[in-house]
C-alpha cells in the first residue's frame, strides 16, 4: 500500500502581527511550519504504517525550494521518502490549479491512499484536497476524525456540526484530516540524522507536462484571481474606562445596557 | 449565455439549514444590482415539499433533485446532481454555505465544472464597470482581506460562512412549485458507504442563533471558571462562548468557539471576559452589534475594538454583573 502525504509549508499566522503603525503584516522573523492539519495526516499515516509494516510513506509538498525543510521534518518523523513539487511555472496558482498540478504529481507516482489537511492556516480554504480527489476522479472523505484501513477500503470517522458519520471507502481515495485526527509525534534524533540522508525527489514542469494542461496552471491558467488586499479598516472608537472600582465598573455597565435596551 | 444567481440550499435529515436562507437575501442583493434572478437549488431525499418556504424567503424560482441517492450527503451523488443542475441552467453565480457540507461539495463541483471558487467570503459585491462578482474573504488567520473575482470562467463560485449574511424576511410567495430536475444516478456513484451515523456526544449549541454571548478567554482559567459566566449569559437570556484557548484547553465544547477556525457570530451583544482578542478571535466577532470588554489589560486589542471596554477582574465584576442586572430586572418588574 503507497500512501502519499501532502503537506504545506505555511507561516506560524499565530505568529503574524499588524504593525499598528503602517497596517501592514510584518512577516519577519515568522517562523514557517507544516500546517497543522497536513501534520496530523502524517501522524495518521505513519500509523497505518506501524499496523501495515508493508504500507510506504510519501510525504508531498509543493512550494519553491525552501519547503525542502518541512520535507525533511516530515522524513525526520518517519515518513519513507519525499516529492518536492516545485517550479517557476506554478507559482501563483489558485487552488484549482494547484490541485491540478500536485494531482499530476500524485498520478505520475501512483498511491492508494493520499492524505491532506483538511484547510491550511494561511489561506484556509479546505479546497485543494477535494480538488486533487476530482482531478484524480477518485472518492473523498474530507474532515477525517478517525482513519483506519481494512483491506482495500478506509473507514473513516467523518465530523460534520452536528453528528459523524462512519464511513467507507474503496482505495484509491483521497481523506482530509483535521488536527483531531492525530497528535503528530515529535522527530527523534535517529530520525533527523535519517532525514539529511534520504533524497527528495524534485519534480519540476518538464517532469510533469505529459501529465496537465499548461493553460490550466500559475497565475494565468487560475480561474481566480486577487484583485486587492487589504488589512481591515479599525472601527470607530468605543469608550474605555480605566480605573473604575469593581462597583462602579457594574453600575456603568448596567447603565449601558440598559440605554440599549439590552436589558 | 450564464445567467442569474444561484443558491445550493443546505438541508440536513430534510432540515433546512438556516445559512441558505441567509444567502437567499444577500443574492437577492447581487440579482437586483445584476438585473437578474434569485435560484435556489434544493437537493435531498423527499425534500420537494419545502421548496415553497424558499419562495418564501425569496427565491424567484427554485429548482429540485428529489431523490433517495440525495438522503444523507455524500459527495458524489450530491456532486452530480448540482453538476446536472449547472450543465442544465448554466448560472452566472453560484453561493454555498461555507459548513462542513458547502466546503466538501463546492471545490468538488467547481473542479468538475472549471471554474473558480472563493472560499469563506466575508463580502460580496458586484463590481459596477464589468458585473464581476467581488469576492472578499480574510486570509492569513484574518490578518489580511483580499478581494478576489473569476473573470474567465462561469459561474463565479463562492462559500459564504454561516452568520455572516443577514436572515431575510419571509412574505408571502404567488409561486410555490418547484421545477423538477431528474439525474440519472449509478448505483457506483454511492462510492463512500455510510455505515453508521452518529450524534454528536454533547448536545450541541449553535451559539450563531443567539442574540446575546458572554465569551471567556483565558483569564477564565478552567472549566469551572466558566460557571459565572453561564449565570451572566442566563440573565442575560444568551449562551456562553469561547476564545480559542478555551477549547483547546478542553474547558468547553468545540462548538462556542468564535474565531477564524470556530464560528462567526454577530450578536446584538457579544460580552468579551479576558479575551485578549487575537486577530483570530476578532475575525470571528466583530461586526457584533455592541462589544462590551472587560480585561485587565487596558491595552489590549479587544479593549481597543470593543464599544465599551472595562478595566477590571472578570472573576469579581462578572458576578456581582449577574447579581446586578438580576436586581435591576426585578426593579423594572416592579414598576409595571
Amino acid at each position: 500500500m503507497k500512501i502519499a502525504v501532502c503537506i504545506k509549508q505555511v507561516p506560524d499566522t499565530t505568529e503574524v502581527r499588524l504593525d499598528p503603525k503602517t497596517n501592514t503584516l510584518i512577516r519577519d522573523g515568522v517562523p514557517s511550519i507544516i500546517n497543522p492539519d497536513d501534520k496530523s495526516g502524517i501522524e495518521s499515516a505513519l500509523k497505518i504504517k506501524e499496523e501495515n509494516p508493508e504500507a510506504t510513506v510519501t510525504v508531498v509538498c509543493m512550494g519553491p525550494p525552501q519547503a525542502d525543510v518541512a520535507l525533511r521534518e516530515a522524513l525526520a518523523m518517519g515518513c519513507d521518502d519525499a516529492i518536492l513539487i516545485s517550479g517557476r511555472e506554478f507559482g501563483g496558482s489558485d487552488t484549482y490549479a494547484t490541485a491540478t498540478i500536485i494531482a499530476s504529481g500524485l498520478k505520475k507516482v501512483g498511491f492508494d491512499l493520499i492524505i491532506t489537511g483538511r484547510q491550511a492556516i494561511d489561506g484556509d480554504t479546505a479546497q485543494v484536497g477535494p480538488q486533487i480527489a476530482e482531478q484524480m476522479k477518485i472518492p473523498q472523505i474530507s474532515y477525517a476524525e478517525e482513519l483506519k484501513v481494512e483491506g482495500d477500503s478506509v473507514i473513516v470517522k467523518r465530523q460534520f456540526e452536528d453528528c459523524y458519520h462512519i464511513v467507507k471507502a474503496k482505495m484509491p481515495c483521497l481523506v482530509t484530516a483535521l488536527s483531531e485526527l492525530a497528535k503528530p509525534r515529535y522527530m527523534t534524533v535517529r530520525g533527523i540524522i535519517d532525514a539529511y540522508e534520504k533524497n527528495i525527489t524534485v519534480l519540476g514542469f518538464d517532469d510533469l507536462k505529459d501529465m496537465l494542461n499548461p493553460e490550466w496552471i500559475g497565475l494565468n491558467g487560475s480561474p481566480t484571481n486577487v484583485v486587492q488586499s487589504f488589512t481591515k479598516q479599525a472601527k470607530a472608537k468605543g469608550t474605555k474606562l480605566t480605573g473604575l472600582t469593581d462597583d462602579e465598573a457594574v453600575e456603568a455597565i448596567v447603565a449601558k445596557l440598559d440605554e440599549l435596551h439590552l436589558i | 449565455m450564464s445567467k442569474d444567481v444561484f443558491v445550493v440550499i443546505e438541508q440536513r435529515e430534510g432540515h433546512v439549514q438556516k445559512v441558505g436562507l441567509e444567502l437567499l437575501g444577500e443574492a437577492q442583493k447581487l440579482a437586483a444590482v445584476l438585473g437578474e434572478k434569485v435560484v435556489a437549488i434544493l437537493l435531498g431525499s423527499n425534500i420537494t415539499g419545502k421548496a415553497k418556504m424558499l419562495y418564501e424567503y425569496g427565491a424567484d424560482k427554485v429548482i429540485v433533485v428529489d431523490d433517495p441517492m440525495l438522503k444523507l450527503y455524500v459527495t458524489e451523488p450530491y456532486a452530480k446532481a448540482l453538476t446536472t443542475v449547472i450543465g442544465l441552467y448554466d448560472p452566472n453565480v453560484v453561493l454555498f454555505g461555507a459548513s462542513s457540507i458547502g466546503r466538501d461539495l463546492a471545490p468538488r463541483v467547481a473542479g468538475r465544472v472549471h471554474t473558480g471558487l472563493t472560499a469563506d467570503c466575508t463580502k460580496l459585491d458586484v463590481d459596477a464597470e464589468n458585473g464581476l462578482l467581488l469576492m472578499t474573504r480574510p486570509a492569513f488567520g484574518g490578518n489580511i482581506m483580499a478581494t478576489i473575482v473569476c473573470k474567465n470562467y462561469r459561474p463565479q463560485m463562492a462559500t459564504v460562512r454561516p452568520g455572516v449574511m443577514k436572515m431575510p424576511e419571509r412574505k408571502e410567495a404567488a409561486e410555490c412549485e418547484p421545477e423538477i430536475v431528474r439525474v440519472a444516478f449509478e448505483p457506483s456513484d454511492m462510492n463512500v458507504e455510510i455505515m453508521e451515523v452518529l450524534p454528536k456526544a454533547t448536545k450541541s449549541v449553535d451559539i450563531t442563533e443567539a442574540k446575546v454571548l458572554v465569551s471567556g478567554g483565558r483569564a477564565v482559567g478552567g472549566a469551572e471558571g466558566f460557571e459565572p459566566l453561564h449565570k451572566l449569559a442566563d440573565v442575560l437570556g444568551g449562551e456562553v462562548a469561547s476564545s480559542r484557548v478555551g477549547v483547546d484547553s478542553g474547558w468547553i465544547e468545540k462548538d462556542r468557539q468564535v474565531g477564524q477556525t470556530g464560528k462567526t457570530v454577530r450578536p446584538d451583544l457579544y460580552v468579551a471576559c479576558g479575551i485578549s482578542g487575537a486577530i483570530q478571535h476578532l475575525a470571528g466577532m466583530e461586526d457584533s452589534e455592541f462589544i462590551l470588554a472587560i480585561n485587565k489589560d487596558a491595552t489590549c486589542p479587544m479593549m481597543e475594538i470593543a464599544d465599551l471596554g472595562i478595566q477590571g477582574d472578570i472573576k469579581k465584576i462578572v458576578p456581582k454583573l449577574t447579581e446586578a442586572i438580576t436586581k435591576f430586572k426585578a426593579s423594572k418588574a416592579v414598576d409595571k
